[in-house]
């Protein structure tokens, strides 16, 4: 009786020492080796910056065309509430055939025509109309142009009526932007971008350096000493976990004291989903290594399968509800598109617990999936 | 009674294979019904050409690869059922040594004690004896990624031996090492076996099977001989001679001797050459004036594989003979290297290397890896633009007109100079294109190849589906498409079968007597018995040059009368290093 608990008492701290022997291994190669501090320090703080300076989707003085056919005072003032906007940097002209060129080219990205007709129509008390001309190929571009212009008809018919001279609109919508009043993209930006930067870590980092043992050869010395593929996976997990929420920590200090992103949730809530979510993530990379064993495939596999899911199909970018519904099914695998929205949540709002036990519920259930084809694919066998 | 389990165990080989099948795929099986046994306390030799199946019976007797058919009873246990207690009784070294490049070698020790578990108390007293016994010591802190190739192979043997295993296996230990480590290490394992460890040594050089206690020689995938070396060579006892006072015609006399009946084998042996007879012949005489000399020698392991092959090919080569003749022009050398230096950054790789190569001449860079062979060919290639110094391809200045002399010379490297994904055909295609052969030129070059080699049945395979042997023959059919004057090889045949190898330099050897130059770099002993002249390259310099022959008898002595080349080799080392140290 007391031999076998003896003999369990041994086997469990060669285990033990074991384990500690390869997560040390690891964390020395992870120190050592520039590449790992390169994807998992300096690509987070490109993204990061690219994000937090670089891509934003605020329009701020996008040049538009204004042709203006007939000067009366009445469209002259109209054109200098469009010359007045901030978001449109104003070129004049007389006929709108001047800027067909410019639009073509993308040296304005609309034209708005006040007609002939325009102080015409307004005194006779018809609806009068402005023109508005954009690009359709780039749609995001052509639907800003288009909006702000409406708005700024609007606001200009609004004055003229509280000044006694226009129509009052019948019914006026006020907007209040709530969580993010300014409507800064950055604050919901940085956000996204952290779970890209952890399913960088994530997988991207942990399919290759496993692949690279397999290259090496050193996993095949190291699967004919008594450690078990268990033991092996762990060893591989617990530092490269560690890794990913360093730099997510990283993150989080640049984009709320360099960026100045609000954050109005808790620390454990961040922590809590930020764990949760490295379990598909790392469960990923493992798969992607065990198949593949090949440095340069498992970066190209990681690419497709972990970090432009989570860039394109997890609302960080574009909307899921726009997507088609093919595409929107998808997008349920990902598992940065329940990060992404808890994070932006923590970050704008605050803790929302049952929206963050469901990502994490469905986070941690991807996760397992990910664990078990690990485990099934990394026997301890060659070939 | 208690002395039972003691004697069961010596009876008990350490491992038995019972018809041991393995394929990988559609190819012919990597491993086909092998049977045999490995004792504990001895060195055995698994002996085989590259791709004969060693590395896959290795890992089968790790259990990290299951048979398809028949078992694998390794210390007692059978690898499909108990794999993990064969893991804790074994050590195993794989090809690469299996070190981590990033950590230290004391990282690397402690990382293997911990995985196998080696008690703490016992570490102190291990580790210090593995460091001395491999000398490994004074640089327990550096990077295992930093070491030289003995060191690492030392290393690599050190995490292998911290818990004194049972059963060592030792795949290709000697590949990539110069030849003074490889003799260091084969003393060490020498003595593991005199503790009763079972040592499984795995090597593509049929020397050292020599060595070995017991040789189990694989040949794809079948098991062709399974005793002690000496009862292999015992087949071509009194069958092997050798021909000297044939100098300067050896190469012409070789191929017509091969053609004649009752030649099993033969090779060039520096200045001599090295004749198999069938049972009971004597090599055929010559009616010439210069008769050269027969006498008996010493028969090789290599002689009696050949013989068991059922000898080698014959001595014709239609490459050679289609080949249009280069004469002498002036008698200035073909290629010229002067004072060829490379240094990248504070390390020179290649140290004033001066040499000159006649014109129908074979020369080797002979040396262990990393000593600045690739280096010194690279420079001659036009691919590196030498520190200082100059070089010469066929009359062209290469930093002036490489492109011009890389025309005129034809470039083999074994392993990489085939696009694996590319068919037989497509290679030929693609190189003759790169080589600027077009038309009607084109199309008779790359019949005549098909011609020649035999590579008609297997114009639309991928290459690197080829079997090795045909592989060679195709690096070699693309190398010589546009009828090079200078022939560049990189380690030609090192890990080839003989029969391969003997086909390949019976082209050579009839290319170099229409005038074609050659240039080989090797680590590979043997090959460079084929040179005319060589130099011995070693850390940069070249420490050495002249004819093997002449390498040899500086060396030879009382110790050493009859030196091989590794002998001449390790002596010429020694002497620079002790030149050096003065």
């Amino acid at each position: 009786m007391s031999a076998r608990v003896k003999k369990q008492e041994r086997e469990g701290s060669g285990r033990a020492r074991r384990f500690a022997a390869l997560v040390r291994k690891e964390t020395y190669q992870v120190v050592r080796d520039p590449s790992s501090i390169l994807i998992a320090f300096v690509l987070p703080l490109i993204l990061l910056f690219l994000f937090g300076y670089g891509v934003s989707l605020d329009t701020t003085q996008t040049r538009i065309g204004l042709v203006v056919e007939e000067a009366t005072p009445l469209t002259r003032d109209l054109a200098a509430s469009f010359q007045a906007s901030r978001y449109f940097a104003v070129v004049n002209g007389r006929d709108r055939r001047e800027f067909g060129d410019d639009l073509v080219l993308g040296r304005v990205r609309g034209i708005v025509v006040i007609p002939a007709r325009f102080a015409a129509d307004h005194a006779a008390g018809r609806n009068p109309a402005v023109q508005v001309i954009v690009d359709g190929s780039d749609p995001n571009t052509a639907n800003f142009v288009q909006n702000y212009a409406q708005g700024t008809v609007a606001n200009w018919e609004r004055q003229l009526a509280s000044e006694g001279q226009g129509h009052v609109p019948a019914i006026a919508a006020e907007q209040r932007f709530w969580f993010n009043p300014e409507l800064t993209s950055r604050n919901f930006l940085v956000p996204g971008s952290i779970a890209i930067v952890m399913t960088l870590v994530g997988t991207l980092l942990t399919s290759l350096v496993v692949a690279r043992e397999w290259e090496r050869g050193t996993m095949e010395a190291m699967m004919a000493t008594p450690v078990s593929a268990a033991e092996l996976l762990a060893g591989k997990l617990l530092p490269y976990f560690i890794l990913g929420l360093t730099s997510m920590t990283l993150c989080v200090l640049l984009a709320v004291f360099l960026f100045g992103v609000p954050f109005r949730g808790s620390t454990i809530a961040l922590y809590a989903l930020s764990a949760v979510f490295l379990m598909p993530a790392l469960g990923q990379g493992l798969v992607i290594s065990a198949v593949t064993k090949n440095q340069f495939l498992a970066s190209q596999l990681a690419l497709i399968t972990a970090f432009l899911p989570a860039f394109l199909l997890s609302g960080f970018l574009f909307e899921i509800n726009s997507m088609p519904t093919a595409i929107q099914w998808i997008t349920y695998v990902v598992p940065a598109r329940y990060l992404i929205p808890s994070l932006q949540t923590v970050f704008l709002a605050g803790d929302i617990w049952p929206m963050f036990a469901r990502a994490i519920a469905v986070m941690f259930l991807i996760g397992c999936v990910f664990f078990a084809l690990a485990a099934r694919s990394t026997r301890k066998r060659i070939g | 009674m208690t002395s039972a389990p003691d004697n069961a165990s010596a009876a008990v080989p350490f491992v038995r294979l019972s018809s041991v099948s393995k394929r990988f795929g559609e190819a012919p099986p990597a491993l086909d019904s092998i049977d045999g046994v490995i004792a504990g306390g001895r060195i055995t030799g698994l002996v085989g050409p590259d791709g004969a199946g060693k590395t896959t019976l290795i890992r089968l007797m790790t259990g990290l690869m299951l048979p398809d058919q028949g078992t694998v009873e390794v210390l007692g246990y059978d690898t499909r059922r108990d794999p993990a207690s064969i893991q804790a009784a074994i050590g195993y070294m794989p090809q690469r040594f299996g070190l981590y490049e990033d950590l230290s070698v004391q990282e690397n020790l402690d990382l293997y004690a911990d995985l196998r578990g080696l008690p703490l108390a016992e570490r102190g007293r291990t580790f210090a004896e593995l460091l001395e016994f491999t000398d490994l010591a004074p640089f327990t802190t550096r990077l295992a990624g930093k070491l030289s190739g003995g060191m690492k192979q030392k290393l690599g043997l050190a995490c292998a031996l911290l818990r004194k295993p049972r059963l060592l296996l030792l795949d290709e230990p000697g590949v990539g090492v110069d030849p003074i480590s490889r003799r260091d290490l084969w003393k060490m394992v020498e003595n593991l076996t005199a503790e009763g460890i079972g040592v499984l040594w795995s090597t593509a050089y049929l020397d050292e099977a020599e060595a070995c206690d017991h040789v189990l020689l694989l040949n794809q995938g079948r098991l062709l001989f399974s005793g002690s070396p000496h009862e292999m060579t015992g087949r071509v006892e009194n069958r092997v001679f050798r021909l000297s006072g044939t100098v300067g015609r050896r190469r012409e006399r070789l191929s017509r001797l091969l053609d004649q009946e009752g030649v099993v084998d033969g090779v060039i042996q520096g200045e001599a050459i090295r004749l198999v007879m069938k049972p009971g012949l004597t090599p055929p005489s010559f009616d010439e004036a210069s008769s050269p000399r027969a006498a008996a020698a010493q028969p090789r392991f290599e002689d009696a594989f050949v013989d068991m092959l059922g000898g080698g090919p014959g001595g014709r080569s239609q490459l050679a003979e289609t080949q249009r003749p280069f004469t002498a022009d002036g008698g200035r050398p073909v290629i010229e290297a002067r004072g060829l230096t490379k240094r990248f950054g504070d390390f020179t790789a290649a140290d004033n290397i001066t040499f000159d190569i006649p014109r129908g001449e074979i020369f080797g860079l002979l040396g262990p890896n990393g000593a600045g062979k690739s280096t010194t060919f690279k420079m001659l290639c036009g691919l590196l633009k030498p520190t200082a110094g100059e070089g010469r391809v066929a009359g062209f200045d290469l930093r002036r007109d490489a492109a011009e002399a890389r025309n005129r010379l034809g470039y083999m490297a074994q392993k990489f100079s085939l696009y694996g994904d590319l068919s037989v055909l497509q290679n030929l295609n693609f190189f003759a294109g790169v080589y600027g052969l077009s038309g009607l030129r084109k199309r008779e070059r790359i019949d005549l190849m098909t011609e020649i080699f035999d590579f008609r049945g297997i114009h639309d395979m991928s290459a690197k589906d080829l079997p090795l042997g045909l592989k060679q023959r195709l690096a070699l059919a693309c190398a010589v498409l546009h009828e090079p004057e200078v022939l560049f090889l990189d380690e030609p045949t090192s890990g080839v079968d003989p029969i391969t190898r003997r086909e390949f330099w019976t082209h050579i050897n009839g290319l170099v007597e229409k005038g074609v130059t050659v240039l080989v770099t090797t680590h590979f002993m043997d090959e460079a018995e084929y040179c005319d002249r060589i130099s011995l390259i070693y850390r940069g310099r070249s420490i050495a040059l002249g004819s093997p022959d002449e390498m040899k008898a500086r060396v030879a002595g009382k110790d050493l009368p009859d030196p091989t080349m590794e002998d001449a080799f390790i002596a010429l080392v020694q002497g620079s290093e002790a030149k050096e140290a003065a």
